[in-house]
């Protein structure tokens, strides 16, 4: 058994392409923040019970804590550093800003991430619905309520972008 | 985790080969779970085997006899929230739909949620002495902290329950999981798949290493007038049930035609008890025959010291989802109850 193999994949993370050599144990969580410097994407569990790791591959919302990057060869990989459109702020990221959806802020990425995949699944049609589908993410300083708010917005606004 | 090698394998027969090369090597799916076994060092892997790409593993079909098939790589989300299921099968998406979280469902299979490990702590914890992990050690929660641990059907070397909801659903509804191995296809109903922990609580379910599941097929009858899933936790979202309870009936002129009852968070299975569904059998829906065929179902439940609250907790959400499934509508969403 070769065990230190390392594998090469391909990796698109926010319209910019990686190759990469991977040992096979290292999570996309850890790619993202130790190989390519995306630290935006952050690490509170690492066991898949927090969301803070949320980013969205291939247009979905997965924990990056839980995914090998080796499975992910050829993968769209969008972090919390791709959302915006340059300059301009996603509605997801204003709406956080209008209702003061943090305090802390070390969720908040995994948030934005979710909630932009949440949208996109399009299965969420008022709050309780909003709560239910993004459970996935804790907030450990209460900005739930804001966070909610936040995803109301958007959805009322009407757009799901 | 320990270091292990990799490789993708595009065939069941590929995927077998690999598996039979070396009881370490283990087979990853979503990953949600062997990948978070990997890093507490509870499962050791030599080769993953990544079973991702076996096309045919990966879609929903419908059967001649008027079932459907579930494919083992198709995800929980795309299960719960496909056309069919929700239509046809609602009491299997509103159990998929009371699991994990959106991102997990995301990512997890149907076949690694039938193959998903328990969550006790100390089968977890890899500090502690645990029949499941290392068997001959000893349980550690019969005389420990055993607040989520089984009231039926355990022994004296494991009391740890099945922790999955979707699987709560498919006992309910006879569904057969179809498997692929060395020496060919076989199909097990689902009620044969999973194991009591008796001697052997190492042994979660009875598929053999080097087999995979393929898919699962669903029965065409679908029970989507009257169902309903109800799963009690310590929080009302992203948590692992207590007890929960699926049931499901064919009504006919006010009577019962045909009922299901099946239980997680109960068992080192989904615990379905065929006299207590038998007893319903032309009976009229009512709180108090409900209450009866809950005595039949717990009947020989006994607790320990943090968990008998759950035998009466059992009782109660057996009548209340029994009632619930007479109005459909009254669920929402986490399976909550409304009324
Ligand atoms: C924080 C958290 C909360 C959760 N909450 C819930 C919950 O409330 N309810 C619930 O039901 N579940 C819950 N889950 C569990 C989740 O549903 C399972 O982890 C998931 O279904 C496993 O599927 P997977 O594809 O990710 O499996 P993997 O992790 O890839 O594999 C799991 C096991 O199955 C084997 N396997 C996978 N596919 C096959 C196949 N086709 N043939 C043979 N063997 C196979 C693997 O070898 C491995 O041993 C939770 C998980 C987490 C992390
Ligand atoms: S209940 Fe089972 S899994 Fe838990 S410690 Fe005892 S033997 Fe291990
Ligand atoms: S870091 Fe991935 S879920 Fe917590
Ligand atoms: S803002 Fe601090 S954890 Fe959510």
């Amino acid at each position: 058994m070769d065990s230190t193999q390392t594998h090469g994949i391909n990796l698109s993370i926010n319209s910019s392409d990686y190759h990469l050599q991977i040992l096979p144990w290292v999570t996309l969580l850890d790619v993202l923040r130790e190989r390519i410097g995306l630290t935006g994407t952050k690490k509170g569990c690492d066991h898949g019970q927090c969301g803070a790791c949320t980013v969205l591959v291939d247009g979905k919302r997965i924990l990056s804590c839980l995914t090998l990057a080796v499975m992910k060869d050829g993968a769209a990989i969008t972090t919390i550093e791709g959302i915006a459109n340059g300059e301009k702020l996603h509605p997801i990221q204003q709406a956080f800003i209008d209702h003061d959806a943090f305090q802390c802020g070390y969720c908040t990425p995994g948030q934005i991430c979710s909630a932009v995949g949440m949208l996109q699944e399009a299965k969420a049609r008022n709050r309780e619905e909003i709560k239910e589908l993004m459970s996935g993410n804790l907030c450990r300083c209460g900005a739930s309520r804001g966070i909610v708010n936040a995803v109301m917005q958007v959805m009322e606004g009407g757009s799901n972008e | 985790m320990n270091n292990f090698s990799y490789i993708k394998v595009s065939d069941a027969k590929q995927a077998i080969a690999e598996l039979n090369g070396d009881i370490r090597n283990k087979a990853v799916a979503g990953g949600t779970n062997i990948n978070d076994l990997l890093k507490y060092f509870v499962t050791k892997a030599d080769k993953l085997v990544d079973i991702n790409p076996i096309q045919e593993f990966n879609s929903i079909i419908r059967l001649d006899d008027g079932g459907v098939r579930l494919g083992a790589l198709h995800t929980n989300a795309d299960t719960a929230y496909d056309p069919i299921i929700e239509e046809r099968y609602p009491l299997l998406s509103k159990a998929i739909l009371a699991g994990a979280s959106a991102q997990i469902r995301n990512m997890a299979t149907n076949g690694g949620n039938l193959m998903q490990r328990t969550r006790c702590y100390y089968f977890y914890d890899i500090s502690t002495p645990c029949n499941k992990r290392d068997p001959g050690s000893g349980c550690s929660a019969i005389s420990g902290y055993n607040r989520i641990h089984a009231i039926l059907g355990q022994s004296e070397n494991c009391i740890a329950v099945f922790p999955s909801d979707m699987c709560v659903a498919l006992a309910a509804l006879n569904a057969q999981v179809n498997i692929s191995g060395p020496n060919g296809e076989r199909k097990l109903p689902f009620a044969n798949f999973h194991r009591l922990p008796s001697e052997t609580p190492h042994l979660d379910n009875n598929l053999i290493h080097g087999e995979v599941i393929t898919s699962i097929d669903l029965p065409a009858e679908g029970f989507a007038e009257n169902y309903s899933y109800l799963k009690l936790r310590d929080r009302s979202s992203y948590s692992f049930a207590l007890v929960s309870v699926a049931s499901a009936f064919e009504l006919e002129q006010g009577t019962i035609k045909n009922a299901r009852i099946a239980l997680g968070g109960v068992a080192h299975k989904p615990w379905r008890v065929l006299e207590a569904e038998d007893f319903l059998k032309q009976k009229e829906p009512t709180r108090e025959n409900f209450s009866q065929a809950a005595k039949i179902i717990l009947n020989g439940a006994f607790g320990y010291e943090h968990n008998n609250f759950k035998i009466e907790l059992a009782h109660r959400a057996i009548i209340r989802n029994c009632l619930m499934a007479l109005y459909p509508e009254s669920q929402r969403p986490g399976a909550k109850p409304s009324r």
